[in-house]
């Protein structure tokens, strides 16, 4: 393995856990939530694999119910925003019959309006980010839909993150390898505190000074 | 009586000696451009629009009669089809675009490129090809409310610009309001547009500090949408409709016109620089 392979395979072993993860998604649509005095907001991911937007985190309303819900990744408004690059507010979207049949069948709850923008990273749109009714009275300023757009990409930037560490570790747990090995090592390494820990140390320690000598 | 003299068979790359009356400009142009010159009396009657967007809603009332819709389809091998629409609108967004080319055209003529609902694999392909078909197709103004961010992408699209832009087809494309690179807005050979925050349709502003050129109305814009419905909505997807619509009404009344000489008369007529005196 190149020194390259055995840096990643340790970092692999150190990153957050899942927990973390869906804590900084979840993190992030609260932060929407409360930025945009919103009733809802959720973050779906396109999945490769499947070709499909997935929500992975949601705040308020439809956060007990849409976790791991799919919807397609090129038609409806999370599609198009997702396609064409193009954040996207709407309002008085519910007269809309297949909009508020869709809305009310997957959560029950039918939204007014809506603002989507898409979470790019680099060249790669990772997925969407929705902010559900905000309050009717304020009409919407470019100055909000600029603020839409950095929160988005600040987003984009953790979510960015987060599929490299979830890729990262789906290579080196699935694999039977030397690398896999290592990131298990440095991952229990990095639950150890106090004795075990100076006694783990203790002992790579022994094993580095080993694999030295001639 | 002499022989007329035989057309050149070298390409117009030069102007020989003696020539100059060949390039006599079909339009007059007066001393000082006004909208009246411009569009007055014109209702974008002749116009062939495309909307190159998620389809749209056929018989939606604030529509009216579709020309044509199409939808461009990627088979294997990254392969382009372009077959008649029969889903229309998967989204609503090109029906909210084909309305307000409407609200501001009324007769010009409308046609669908549906360039999405395959799913994200290939949509940039689609978005190329549609973009490429709509070109060979003769349209006078391609409405593209729509972008990408893939840069193996950004050189073909440059080309298929610069061949709409000799072809005497106006690529009207929505600049981006996020931090990113995307295109084809960034093109100089396009029309690109922003958003600003006043009620007037027909309120635009040249931008002296580009890559977004004109700023156009953008902001909690009454829409057509799906359903024979109305929304209300904000973003430079929607701005740039308003000056597809304006170029309609320009060319409906000078069809000669070329993008350059039309991307003049829009600076010559925009808010913040027509009856200027200074």
């Amino acid at each position: 393995m190149t020194d390259d392979g055995l840096r990643a395979a340790v970092a692999a072993g150190v990153l957050a856990s899942e927990d973390s993860h869906r804590a900084l998604l979840q993190a992030t649509v609260e932060v929407a939530r409360g930025i945009f005095y919103a009733k809802a907001s959720s973050v779906l991911l396109y999945d490769e694999l499947t070709d499909e937007l997935v929500f992975e985190a949601v705040a308020g309303e439809g956060s007990d119910s849409l976790i791991g819900e799919r919807l397609p990744s090129s038609t409806g408004i999370g599609g198009w925003v997702l396609v064409t690059r193009q954040p996207i507010v709407l309002d008085d979207v519910s007269q809309d019959p297949r909009f508020a049949e869709d809305a009310a069948k997957k959560t029950g709850f039918v939204p007014k309006g809506l603002m989507c923008v898409p979470l790019i990273h680099g060249e790669e749109p990772l997925g969407v980010l929705y902010v559900l009714d905000r309050p009717q009275q304020s009409r919407f300023s470019l100055e909000e839909m600029e603020l839409l757009g950095l929160f988005g990409n600040q987003a984009a930037i953790g979510l960015d993150l987060l599929r490299k560490a979830r890729r990262a570790k789906a290579v080196l747990e699935d694999a039977d390898t030397d690398s896999a090995l290592l990131a298990r090592v440095a991952e229990n390494l990095e639950e150890l505190d106090g004795q075990r820990r100076a006694a783990g140390v203790e002992l790579l320690r022994s094993l580095e000074a080993l694999f030295k000598s001639p | 009586m002499a022989e007329p003299a035989p057309e050149r068979p070298l390409p117009a790359w030069s102007l020989p000696a003696g020539t100059a009356e060949s390039l006599a400009l079909p339009t007059e142009w007066p001393g000082r451009v006004t909208r009246e010159w411009a569009w007055g009396g014109s209702t974008g009657k002749g116009v062939r629009v495309c909307i190159l967007d998620s389809g749209v809603e056929a018989d939606h009332p604030d529509v009216g009669e579709l020309a044509g819709a199409v939808a461009v389809e990627v088979g294997e091998g990254d392969e382009i089809s372009v077959v008649e629409d029969v889903e229309g609108d998967l989204c609503g967004h090109g029906t909210a675009c084909a309305g307000i080319v409407r609200s501001i055209a009324k007769d010009c003529e409308l046609f669908s490129v549906r360039v999405l609902g395959a799913g994200f694999t290939g949509s940039g392909t689609a978005l190329l090809g549609g973009l490429r078909w709509a070109v060979e197709q003769g349209f006078d103004v391609i409405n593209m409310s729509l972008s990408t961010t893939k840069s193996q992408f950004a050189g073909l699209l440059h080309e298929v610009a610069d061949l709409a832009y000799f072809r005497r087809a106006v690529l009207v494309a929505s600049a981006h309001n996020m931090p990113v690179e995307s295109y084809p807005w960034r093109f100089s050979s396009v029309i690109s547009v922003g958003s600003h925050e006043e009620p007037d349709a027909q309120t635009f502003y040249y931008n002296p500090s580009p890559p977004v050129e004109f700023f156009a109305r953008g902001v909690d814009v009454e829409i057509a949408w799906l359903g024979g419905a109305r929304a209300r909505s904000t973003g430079n997807s929607f701005a740039t409709p308003h000056m597809s619509g304006i170029c309609a009404l320009i060319l409906g009344k000078h069809p000669e016109l070329t993008p350059f000489q039309l991307k003049s008369a829009l600076y010559l007529t925009a808010n913040n620089v027509e009856g200027r005196d200074d």
